[in-house]
């Protein structure tokens, strides 16, 4: 309003155009410095008008929000008490998780004079101890460690009173575009079986081709980087490199790395958003080790035991896949899973044969093979039933001029096992398991474990 | 090996190119909570469910195609309260995604906006299935909706700023339709007042409360344990003592038990829902609330 006045005020010469005319030259310039005198002083009201508005409207608005924060903190104290935090000393404690687990086995052969005939032994193979044991206890301790970063140990305790580090590792939170870093001690991402903990497996022992092919299970000393693609079906790459200290390397005094490893999965369900019965994953994975004096223990041609040593590459290959199916996806009540895999390895190198006191040196080259094929069906809420075929190819294996000395058996060890089990809740489970394991030619050992295996402690999340 | 790498180098740069669409992209973990974004987001939100009802929410496992979608997603809108304790953090760990981790504003707890009820006051696994920060199946209970959907409307501004005002209107509409919904509900539900129930699992406090339903025995001796014959005789003795109306159980719950007990202590059997996609009547949340009162007040005929 103020402004409709000035204007008609500076617009009062325009109106009366004949009084400007009759006035003289001294009325006008009066006359126009009145106005501008006017004009000026209107101004300056004006904008004071408008500064006290624009406070008036902030303070009013600021009180409306205050207000709306009071009401909705008020609403929110209504509807959710806060849960009380604890607090002290213990506030910020990791998860841990302790597994139990203990066996009784029944083998008709002895375990120590295991063998997988026609492949070279290494890392922790065979069946276990006869009678009653404890079998492996884990203790985990996980958790966030910073906004960045995730880590965590798992010691294994054996029954020889032994512990060991099975994980001891460090990764990062979401770090950008799908990647993940992961450094320390951990199992390496190669295949299905090989980063799941004993605890999880669906049989009281790992298949035939992991204990001939990465005795049981590999862990890795390194660095592994995993990318997850944006993609809507699961796409994961990943790449890890390490000291490959283990079964198929072996410890080395040297810099930089004693292995590497590349891996792919891709997963899904059958059917996008419809299909959630089944879903799937399958993999491609590539582990290169150096093995440096790897020696292991054979009885050569005339029976006698040496010791012999291989040094050299050995590649490894592990196509895997596993398909698991539950009715509308409700694991609850009946379930099935359906996994496999397959192992190529390749050796090439130099082996010293008997290094006690012949050692002879010269070439070694063998391709071998092996694989397994595993079906578990949840019959009841808490019931399973499992069947597993573990196959094995001693391929070819050429110790050149040592061919003299060793035996290259044409066999195929293999073994069957039938598995049951009960699980009174998530965290418990009791199994019965047989198998005729026919790993050592011309041998039949036919087993019969009891095992209970039992999580306390913080709830762990399992992988698919 | 080399050749390997630079395969692996080259898909990795070519994924890490492709862009996200522009839609806020919504991972929910129950199917209620994806209902309730639809609600609210309507088409500015794009949103995958990780559950169906159909579904025991206490055992999802870690799908690939779950840690995909968590990959790509902007938000993440579960129960919380534990529900999701034993897939939940494998998936967002597996997931490599920054923005829907605990503490950021992509991820959302729906059980830390109301007032949860069955807080445990001995926490102890030989309880059963118990979770330390309340019973987590708040979804039945259609009042939950209106603080949840509060925040989760301001939520959404958050992650989406230009859209605000949208998501505002669209909160504001929707809060006035549940509101006019509830009362249809409640004097619908007036005879349930009191109403002696059975339930498989304890998953209806909520329910309960709201309705006025009276517990007066679970299937489950714990929760999460199953029902030996044993027990189940136990609480066919206890319903001639005290008996009961009905026996409820959701749509994702085995009905062997409950089939059993109906039968020999006579009551009606009531298949609720429990969330969106249940059966063709709960195929969006008011859908789900007028299908569950209308079973009750079957059993009650």
């Amino acid at each position: 309003m103020l402004r409709k006045i000035l204007s008609a005020c500076s617009a009062l010469p325009l109106l009366f155009p004949h009084l400007a005319m009759a006035a003289s030259d001294a009325d006008l310039a009066k006359i126009s410095a009145e106005i501008q005198q006017l004009k000026q002083s209107y101004e300056a009201r004006i904008q004071a008008l408008e500064a006290r508005l624009q406070q008036a409207e902030s303070t009013a608005k600021a009180a409306q929000s205050t207000a709306a924060k009071a009401d909705e903190k008020a609403s929110q104290v209504a509807a959710a008490p806060q849960p009380a935090v604890s607090s002290g000393a213990n506030a910020f404690n990791p998860g841990i998780s302790l597994i139990l687990s203990g066996t009784y086995a029944n083998l008709s052969q002895d375990p120590d004079k295991y063998r997988i005939t026609g492949f070279i032994p290494g890392g922790e193979i065979g069946p276990g101890k006869r009678g009653f044991s404890l079998a492996e206890s884990e203790l985990g301790v996980y958790a966030n460690i910073d906004p960045n970063f995730y880590g965590g140990l798992n010691l294994a305790m054996a029954s020889d009173n032994s512990v060991s580090v099975e994980e001891a590792f460090i990764q990062t939170i979401g770090l950008s575009q799908g990647f993940t870093l992961k450094a320390g001690r951990f199992f390496s991402g190669i295949g299905y079986l090989n980063e799941q903990h004993a605890h999880v497996w669906d049989f009281a022992d790992n298949p035939l081709a992991y204990q001939a092919f990465l005795g049981t299970q590999l862990g890795q000393d390194g660095v592994q980087v995993k990318w997850l693609a944006p993609t809507e079906t699961f796409l994961e790459l990943g790449a890890e490199v390490g000291r490959g200290a283990n079964f198929p390397g072996t410890d080395r005094n040297k810099n930089g790395a004693g292995s590497g490893a590349v891996f792919g999965h891709v997963g899904g369900d059958v059917g996008g958003d419809v299909g959630v019965s089944h879903s799937w994953r399958a993999g491609l994975s590539y582990l290169r080790t150096r093995p440096q004096s790897r020696e292991y223990d054979e009885t050569n041609l005339a029976g006698g035991a040496v010791k012999n040593a291989f040094s050299g590459s050995s590649k490894l290959w592990i196509g895997d896949f596993v398909w698991k199916w539950a009715p509308e996806g409700n694991t609850a009540n009946t379930s099935f899973k359906l996994q496999g895999e397959y192992f190529r390895r390749q050796e090439d190198g130099r082996l010293t044969y008997d290094t006690e006191s012949t050692a002879r040196l010269d070439s070694y080259s063998s391709s071998q093979s092996g694989g397994y094929l595993q079906g578990v069906y949840q019959f009841l809420p808490r019931w399973r039933v499992g069947l597993r075929r573990d196959q094995l190819d001693t391929g070819n294996v050429d110790y050149g001029l040592n061919n003299a000395s060793l035996a290259r058996p044409a066999y195929r060890p293999s073994k069957n096992s039938l598995m049951f089990d009960y699980n009174p809740s998530e965290f418990s489970r009791i199994r019965l398991q047989v198998a005729q394991d026919k790993s050592r030619q011309g041998v039949t050992d036919n087993q019969l474990f009891l095992q209970y295996q039992m999580s306390l402690g913080a709830h762990g999340a399992h992988q698919f | 090996m080399n050749i390997l790498m630079k395969l692996l180098i080259a898909l990795m740069l070519f994924g890490a190119t492709l862009s996200a669409s522009a839609a806020v992209n919504v991972l929910a973990c129950e199917p209620e909570w994806g209902a309730l974004a639809q609600e609210l987001g309507g088409e500015k939100v794009s949103i995958y469910t990780a559950t169906t009802a159909l579904q025991d929410p206490h055992r999802i496992q870690a799908r690939p195609s779950l840690i995909a979608r968590a990959r790509a997603a902007d938000l993440l809108v579960c129960t919380g309260s534990e529900l999701e304790i034993g897939w939940l953090p494998i998936l967002l760990r597996q997931s490599s995604n920054a923005n829907i981790q605990p503490g950021k504003p992509g991820y959302f707890e729906a059980a830390n906006y109301v007032r949860k009820l069955e807080i445990p006051t001995r926490l102890d696994r030989s309880e059963g299935d118990v979770h330390p920060g309340g019973n987590p199946h708040i979804q039945t209970d259609p009042r939950n909706f209106l603080p949840v959907a509060d925040a989760l409307a301001q939520r959404l501004a958050q992650l989406d700023p230009s859209n605000a005002a949208f998501y505002a209107a669209r909160h504001q509409g929707f809060v006035a339709r549940w509101k006019a919904a509830l009362q249809g509900w409640e004097a619908q539900a007036a005879p349930l007042k009191g109403i002696s129930i059975v339930v498989q699992h304890k998953g209806f406090p909520y329910l309960e409360n709201w309705l006025g339903l009276r517990e007066v025995a679970a299937l489950e001796p714990k929760p999460g344990v199953e029902a030996n014959s044993g027990y189940l005789a136990e609480v066919l003795a206890q319903l001639q003592r005290q008996p009961a109306k009905m026996v409820i159980r959701a749509a994702y719950n085995d009905g062997r038990a409950s089939e059993w007990l109906a039968e020999h202590a006579k009551l009606a059997i009531v298949v609720l829902p429990f969330t969106v996609g249940a059966d063709a009547q709960s195929k969006d949340l008011f859908g789900l609330f007028d299908d569950t009162v209308q079973r009750l007040l079957g059993a009650l005929k």
